[in-house]
């Protein structure tokens, strides 16, 4: 099966969701909205079943091949995993300047293609990160689920997808959308295309999956101990991801490190102990 | 003779409470939890010493009671006394648990204190930042410290990187509860299973 095929499957499989999605909104009230039970965020859960069965799945993947890959990449010696992961982030850093300018968000937009300049020279090819010391801070990575944040759409429904996580309505159109503006999906993409603007003949489909599959070891190994935390101290692995989810989407899109700023904080004030 | 003994005894116990005392202003209050942490998180203690004291310490400085209403949500309302009694008795087990499980895996943290933000009479928001490790990246802690009685602050929530664990715990209640039909007494059951595992 080539690489185009199963990108053709990972399209329909996501489009068929989204179309569940849309009939699953349209049809039921979907589960209990967490308004109920005191908190403020109205994301519902349209197929409760499939996703916790899908979380099960990923779970069962994760043990089986991502966390001991990761827990091999662990073993690397400390350079050449934060080189590997800067030059990961240094690439990340093209999509996240393509939202930046979809959002509007100018300054951020310049400091991000600051940030990629000096780090691909200076840096080399991004294994380096002088752009920080010399003022260009890293401010956060961007998606066009962000991006549509931003627009104002709303989150729509929750669910699992196979491999790729917990997502929303949003975030799965979004993730549609980062291909479309992500530059090293298109370079690597349009291989027949060589016209020096997209696509480029020395690069192939699978320099992109290599890249995106080293970010995702580099990201489960600087998350060993947390995800262990988590499961070992959840009485719902489940929720608590959802939970964990949605308040990092919620401040991702809100571009703030607080969740005093982004959550409400209503249900704190009627708790009165002392 | 006797009250030479009375007086010595005073005197110890005074010292020993006041060394028990925590300052009334937020950012010193996290400050000296911290040092206090750091103290009991080093290498050569053994994991059930760390247990102990760090739950001495979530003792003395988190409002438990509070934290197990938030965690309830508009769930506690339908309690009777009873329930609330096993449930506030439940709650304060599974947290000391699960609070210590947490934090026993980590060993001689370097946390900074640094700034605290004035909510409103009520809430402080004191952030920090644990220092990064050759495992861990730098991690930005903020602590919601409940300040209705101002001369004994304590902490209400740990908000890690931006998520709150307080909120996180609630919406995991929730599907408990919800998976069971609203049936309460399944989530008593879960907490009594993960006290005992």
């Amino acid at each position: 099966m080539t690489i185009q095929m199963i990108r053709r499957l990972i399209y329909i499989t996501i489009f068929t969701l989204l179309l569940q999605t849309t009939s699953v909104i349209a049809g039921t009230t979907g589960s209990e909205e967490l308004s109920k039970s005191g908190s403020q965020d109205s994301t519902k859960e349209c197929f409760e079943g499939f996703s916790r069965a899908m979380f099960k799945f990923n779970h069962a993947l994760d043990r089986a091949v991502f966390e001991p890959v990761a827990k091999g990449y662990r073993a690397l010696p400390v350079p050449i995993r934060k080189g590997t992961g800067n030059v990961v982030d240094n690439l990340r850093s093209l999509l996240t300047l393509s939202n930046n300018i979809l959002q509007g968000d100018f300054n951020r937009a310049g400091n991000t293609a600051a940030r990629f300049g000096i780090n691909t020279t200076a840096g080399i090819l991004g294994i380096f990160d002088p752009a920080a010391k010399l003022g260009f801070e890293d401010q956060g990575k961007e998606d066009f689920g962000q991006t549509l944040g931003a627009w104002g759409a709303e989150s729509g429904c929750y669910f699992v997808l196979p491999i790729l996580g917990p997502t929303t309505t949003r975030d799965a159109v979004g993730l549609v959308g980062n291909v479309f503006i992500d530059p090293v999906y298109q370079i690597t993409h349009n291989t027949e295309i060589d016209n020096g603007i997209v696509g480029n003949s020395t690069y192939s489909e699978h320099n992109y999956y290599y890249y995106r599959g080293t970010g995702a070891v580099d990201f489960r190994a600087k998350n060993i101990e947390s995800w262990d935390s988590l499961e070992e101290n959840s009485i719902d692995l489940y929720a608590s991801l959802k939970s964990l989810y949605l308040q990092n989407r919620k401040q991702k899109i809100a571009n703030s490190a607080s969740a005093v700023k982004t959550q409400d904080d209503s249900d704190w004030e009627e708790i009165d102990t002392n | 003779m006797k009250k030479k003994i009375f007086i010595i005894v005073f005197f110890i116990f005074g010292l020993s409470q006041k060394s028990f005392a925590y300052s009334s202003d937020p950012k010193q209050f996290i400050q000296e939890i911290v040092d206090e942490a750091k103290k009991i998180l080093v290498d050569s203690n053994t994991k059930e010493f760390k247990t102990e004291k760090l739950s001495e310490i979530a003792l003395k400085t988190v409002d438990i009671k509070g934290v197990a209403y938030y965690s309830l949500g508009n769930y506690r309302k339908t309690l009777n006394d009873e329930q609330m009694e096993e449930y506030l008795v439940l709650f304060e087990k599974y947290f000391l648990k699960s609070f210590t499980s947490r934090l026993t895996d980590y060993s001689d943290p370097k946390i900074e204190v640094l700034t605290a933000e004035i909510l409103n009479s009520k809430y402080t928001i004191v952030k920090s930042l644990l220092l990064a490790t050759d495992k861990k990246p730098e991690v930005k802690i903020e602590w919601r410290v409940y300040t209705k009685n101002p001369n004994k602050p304590l902490i209400r929530d740990l908000i890690i990187e931006g998520l709150s664990l307080a909120r996180t715990q609630k919406e995991e209640f929730a599907s408990v509860i919800e998976t069971n039909n609203g049936d309460i007494t399944k989530l008593f059951v879960t907490l009594k299973e993960f006290i005992a595992k």
